[in-house]
């Protein structure tokens, strides 16, 4: 509430973010990875984000200032402090959070009254990530969503609310559909959801193809979701678009939760595919990447942003277009009422949960960044302190909202970081050679360089323990100089060490939930402070 | 020796003369693959499904010989021309020298 | 039934060089020019769904060259075949190439390999 604040803001206008040259016969509006954040949101974007193979260098793997140069930015900007990482704290109190599903309604409206049949499209990540989600089991992003108008979405966390729910929501509850056209099941290898749904927009027959997470099985509990089977499929995603194609199909839309380098390979390699909207990997891109006739849109996470992109379709191909990825600035553009007051009912019984302080931070809390950020080495630092393990792990989970320094840490802020349905925080005990195991195989689901073979997450956080990691090694050969950092020795192999850590795919697993141990670890410290974690030395960067 | 065997067949119960259908067949059958060891270390003896055949009206559609390395409830499919009405034949022959059989009808129009 | 502890299985369990050999008989083998559909990584190793086509194929033989028994499964192709395609799930104790060779028509060999990753995986974002 500072003149710098006023004055910043004041540059910036609804009228200004909204300002938009209107193209062509159809109207596309993309949202993806809320992570049921339905309320404005301080969100640190990545400070590295590196790309492997031909990805190396390109798009979304840049930052920092090298991002703002590539796109035009200026130092300091509202765009530079939404997309890029530099002086995050600073410029969050000059230009305020930004998200909210009620700003977001404001856009869509404001939208669909210049066009008023845009389509609105969601790429999943959508009913988990918040206190609130979790204990209505996805209802209030559900309602939110349904008000929002959306009209198609695909999946990926969805899944680990559990196969009864998501079929109980996608019967009951969703007003659209829910496209999965790389779902099948395990039995007779047949679809297990709607592959795709044509929609008559602007005398435009579009198709819209769903594709959920290739990787859920793998990369989350698989007992959840028992007899589903995913996986890219780039040869169904072959066939589907030609049998859109064949009836009559203008506009060919893939609604992705593939990630981005796997999307910009699919690209490639399949042709017909007029836009992929892109998911999961939470990139936010100001323009499109285009590859050969395809539009790539990255829209990021979190509610941040909107994409909107119009087309010219004329016979079947694409003539022209106009992009903006809309930021959703909270103190700016105005939130509407119907949405704000559905928020704010399905937040009501919990209000004194979501509000109560834990604790304060000196530091910013964040996590987005292929290796550990400072909530995850907070979260370590509580696994290690309180389980008493030698050495902590944290998954690479690329959701989770930033803490300004000299904020309070409220249990919202806690459950954005944490906020799952197997969050039991295990004590075991592991091997050195189990441990480098579990790094090499991480790190090639992320490093490899045949997107193909990524899963878009970010490499698992360790506490205790400190490695050098060279990205452009083969699987196996990345990780060297794993160190037990209470004593400065080298991990033996062959020796035990007690392990704690979180979020196991395992049915099994047994432990505290991690907002517990993480709530005791705050409440014991008061306040929060945390060096910059130099424990992993990356190579090849 | 395997119990509980009990094989399942999707075919079409009507084609056109000539049409190419896709067959899709499960067995339940633990396909013991004799490369595991039991708690005490030995190895468990292999009981597999280790032939699989598919007939139409007497004329041999596939055949298919299993190792050890086809998963548990072996999963089949494949495709068959179907000239004239007739009846599928699926048999599934087991190391412990059972025979499983199956038959699907299919009238052309 | 076969006894159990008879060791016969055993002992033809054949690495790939060796079951390769067998069914070409030694025969050269051109690479390319049939399809073999896996997924890139194993949702679960322990069923890993695999798809041949090789149109104007005899046989078809798949081989797991990271497995303890290389040889997975053969298909004869007869006169009503739809097809010389076939799909079945397969083992795969580790990440390794999983090979589909087919004996053509004219009794020419062609061979495809895809390599399939077996990851401990569950820290997806
Ligand atoms: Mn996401
Ligand atoms: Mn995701």
């Amino acid at each position: 509430g500072n003149w710098s604040r006023l004055a910043a803001q004041q540059a910036l206008t609804q009228d200004e973010l909204l300002r938009f040259d209107t193209t062509g016969n159809v109207s596309l509006i993309h949202i993806t990875d809320i992570h049921a954040h339905l309320r404005p949101v301080h969100f640190r974007e990545p400070s590295i984000n590196l790309g492997v193979g031909e990805a190396r260098g390109l798009p979304p793997h840049i930052t920092g200032a090298d991002y703002r140069r590539m796109y035009g930015l200026d130092d300091g900007s509202p765009l530079a402090y939404a997309l890029t990482h530099d002086d995050f704290a600073a410029l969050a109190r000059t230009y305020g959070r930004i998200g909210g599903l009620d700003r977001a309604a404001t856009v869509v409206k404001a939208i669909r009254a210049d066009r008023p049949d845009a389509l609105l499209l969601d790429g999943g990540d959508t009913w988990q990530g918040s206190y609130t989600a979790l204990r209505t089991d996805g209802r209030d992003v559900i309602r939110a969503m349904n008000l929002l108008g959306v009209e198609a979405m695909t999946s990926h966390w969805e899944f680990t609310l559990g196969i009864d729910r998501v079929t109980e929501i996608v019967e009951n509850e969703l007003d659209f559909p829910f496209l999965g056209a790389n779902i099948f099941d395990t039995e007779w290898d047949e679809r297990a959801y709607e592959p795709y749904r044509f929609f008559e927009r602007g005398g435009v027959k579009i198709a819209v193809i769903g594709q959920a997470f290739p990787y859920l099985p793998i990369a989350n509990p698989s007992w959840m979701f028992p007899g589903l089977s995913f996986g890219v499929r780039e040869e169904n995603i072959a066939e589907l678009v030609q049998e859109v194609r064949d009836q009559g199909a203008g506009l060919v839309v893939l609604l992705s939760h593939n990630g981005f380098d796997v999307d910009r390979k699919l690209a490639g390699n399949v042709p017909g595919i007029d836009v992929i909207l892109t998911g999961h990997t939470h990139d936010a891109l100001p323009e499109p990447v285009i590859v050969g006739k395809t539009l790539l849109i990255a829209s990021g996470s979190h509610g941040k942003f909107l994409t909107r992109l119009d087309l010219d379709v004329q016979d079947g191909a694409v003539k022209g277009f106009a992009h903006k990825l809309i930021p959703l600035f909270s103190d700016v553009i105005a939130p509407d009422p119907e949405m704000a007051a559905l928020i704010a009912e399905e937040r009501a019984p919990y209000e004194s949960e979501l509000t109560e302080v834990l604790g304060q931070t000196d530091s910013l809390l964040y996590r987005r960044g292929n290796f550990n950020g400072t909530w995850d080495d907070l979260i370590c630092q509580a696994l290690l302190e309180e389980r008493e393990a030698d050495i902590a792990l944290s998954p690479g989970f690329r959701w989770g909202a930033s803490v300004l320094p000299g904020a309070d840490i409220t249990r919202e802020d806690l459950f954005s970081v944490t906020s799952m349905s197997y969050p039991s925080a295990y004590r075991s005990e592991m091997t050195g050679e189990m441990l480098h195991a579990i790094l090499e195989d991480v790190a090639d689901n992320l490093f490899n360089p045949d997107p193909y073979y990524q899963q878009g997450g970010d490499m698992v956080r360790v506490g205790g323990m400190g490695y050098r990691i060279d990205v452009t090694q083969p699987m196996g050969s990345r990780i060297t100089e794993m160190t037990l950092l209470k004593t400065g020795e080298k991990l033996d192999p062959a020796k035990s060490y007690v392990v704690s850590g979180w979020a196991s795919v395992n049915e099994e697993t047994e432990g505290p939930a991690i907002w517990d141990v993480v709530e005791s670890h705050i409440r014991r410290l008061g306040t929060v402070t945390l060096e910059p974690n130099t424990s992993v030395d990356v190579i090849g960067g | 020796m395997a119990t509980g065997v009990k094989p399942r067949v999707r075919a079409p119960k009507t084609a056109t003369p000539g049409e190419v259908v896709v067959l899709k067949t499960l067995i339940s059958h633990p396909m013991e693959s004799g490369q595991r060891r039991d708690s005490d270390g030995n190895i468990i003896p292999r009981s597999i499904i280790n032939r699989f055949t598919c007939t139409y009206g007497g004329e041999t559609v596939i055949e298919m010989e299993l190792h050890g390395a086809i998963s548990t409830n072996p999963y089949i499919e494949f495709e068959a021309k179907v000239p004239a009405s007739g009846e599928f034949v699926f048999t599934w022959y087991d190391d412990d020298g059972d025979v499983y059989e199956e038959r699907a009808e299919v009238t052309v129009a | 039934a076969v006894a159990a502890g008879l060791t016969p299985f055993m002992a033809s369990a054949k690495k790939y060089d060796d079951a390769l050999a067998e069914f070409t008989g030694g025969a050269e083998v051109i690479d390319g020019e049939i399809e073999l559909t896996t997924p890139e990584i194993a949702e679960n190793g322990n069923t890993v769904p695999v798809s041949v086509a090789a149109p104007g194929a005899a046989m078809i033989a798949i081989f797991a060259d990271g497995n303890p028994e290389a040889e997975v499964a053969v298909f004869t192709f007869g006169p009503l075949a739809g097809s010389q395609a076939a799909s079945t799930r397969i083992r795969l104790a580790q990440t390794q190439n999983v090979i589909a060779v087919a004996q053509m028509g004219d009794g020419s060999f062609r061979r495809v390999a895809r390599e399939v990753k077996v990851t401990i995986g569950g820290c997806g974002g």
